[in-house]
């Protein structure tokens, strides 16, 4: 796996990288970063690379790609109010069924229910809120810890990988 | 010392200015609000402008640059001016029916039929 340089910077002692044995097996990776907006690029890279790696559709890295973004910017702007002391940590995993991939601030959390509707009234003329919409529109679960610190989103692969002993001829 | 690569280009026909992004992903904060003040010094050059904005090259945008859209889209109804979008492939067209903004925003197919009825 490719570790963009520059990501290298604010990437501290947590990286942790699993061996990746073969695309059929799962990949579980875990990045600490600074709480920093503008290396999300860097961050969706990292991701993206991988699920292209291993098979995942254009339309499956779109949306990761997608929902990774807000969630990495609400992170550090929402969860951790963009103080540069803060980190940001994205856990992700995939395999021959899916993607999951969890973004975690070091902020107090919030809970997710208040968020108003950003297509309402007149929330539809409001610049922000609608991060979490695209979440929800995207990926196929989406749920917060009890803190709100922390979102889990799972994305299952739009074109299953069958796996071995699913075929017929097996015995 | 680094070349600036403009993040618009701006072309100006009989009877609008249409802006285009050239950047293929847009989602870093600082190119968002680098894009928010090019946008608005064109806005301002005239008293009134039929503003197109050209979307051929985006393959990638976050919900960020929705809302530089309706920041843009408020300074042009304040001017009594007009704000059309055109050129936005399906994957990002379906981001703006996601949060309803096909509806708050005129959206054409092309350049041409975006230019075609412009008072």
């Amino acid at each position: 796996m490719k570790i963009n340089s520059r990501l290298n910077e604010f990437v501290g002692e947590d990286f942790h990288e699993e061996e990746v044995m073969t695309p059929e097996e799962p990949i579980n990776r875990s990045v600490v970063v600074e709480s920093e907006p503008s290396i999300v690029a860097d961050v969706c890279s990292l991701v993206l690379s991988e699920l292209e790696e291993n098979g995942f559709s254009k339309d499956d890295v779109f949306a990761v790609h997608l929902a990774l973004g807000e969630a990495f910017v609400n992170a550090v702007e929402h969860g951790n109010k963009m103080a540069p002391d803060k980190k940001v940590t994205i856990n992700y995993s995939m395999d021959s069924d899916k993607v999951e991939v969890s973004v975690s601030d070091d902020g107090e959390g919030f809970n997710p229910e208040v968020v108003p509707d950003p297509r309402c009234g007149v929330n539809l003329y409001r610049p922000q809120g609608r991060g979490l919409l695209l979440i929800h529109s995207y990926m196929d679960v989406v749920k917060f810890n009890e803190r709100g610190n922390t979102i889990h989103m799972v994305r299952y692969r739009e074109r299953p990988r069958l796996i071995e002993d699913l075929s017929p001829n097996h015995t | 010392m680094a070349a600036i690569k403009p993040r618009i280009s701006v072309e100006y026909s009989e009877n609008a200015t249409i802006v285009t992004f050239t950047d293929e992903k847009i989602l870093e904060e600082k190119d968002i609000q680098a894009l928010q003040e090019s946008i608005m010094s064109v806005v301002e050059q005239s008293e009134r402008i039929n503003l197109i904005l050209d979307f051929c090259n985006v393959r990638y945008l976050s919900s960020a640059v929705l809302g530089l859209l309706i920041r843009v889209s408020k300074r042009i109804c304040e001017r009594e001016s007009q704000l059309r979008l055109c050129n936005i492939n399906p994957k990002l067209y379906e981001i703006f029916k996601i949060t309803r903004l096909n509806k708050a925003f005129d959206i054409y197919q092309d350049v041409e039929s975006a230019v075609e009825d412009l008072s």
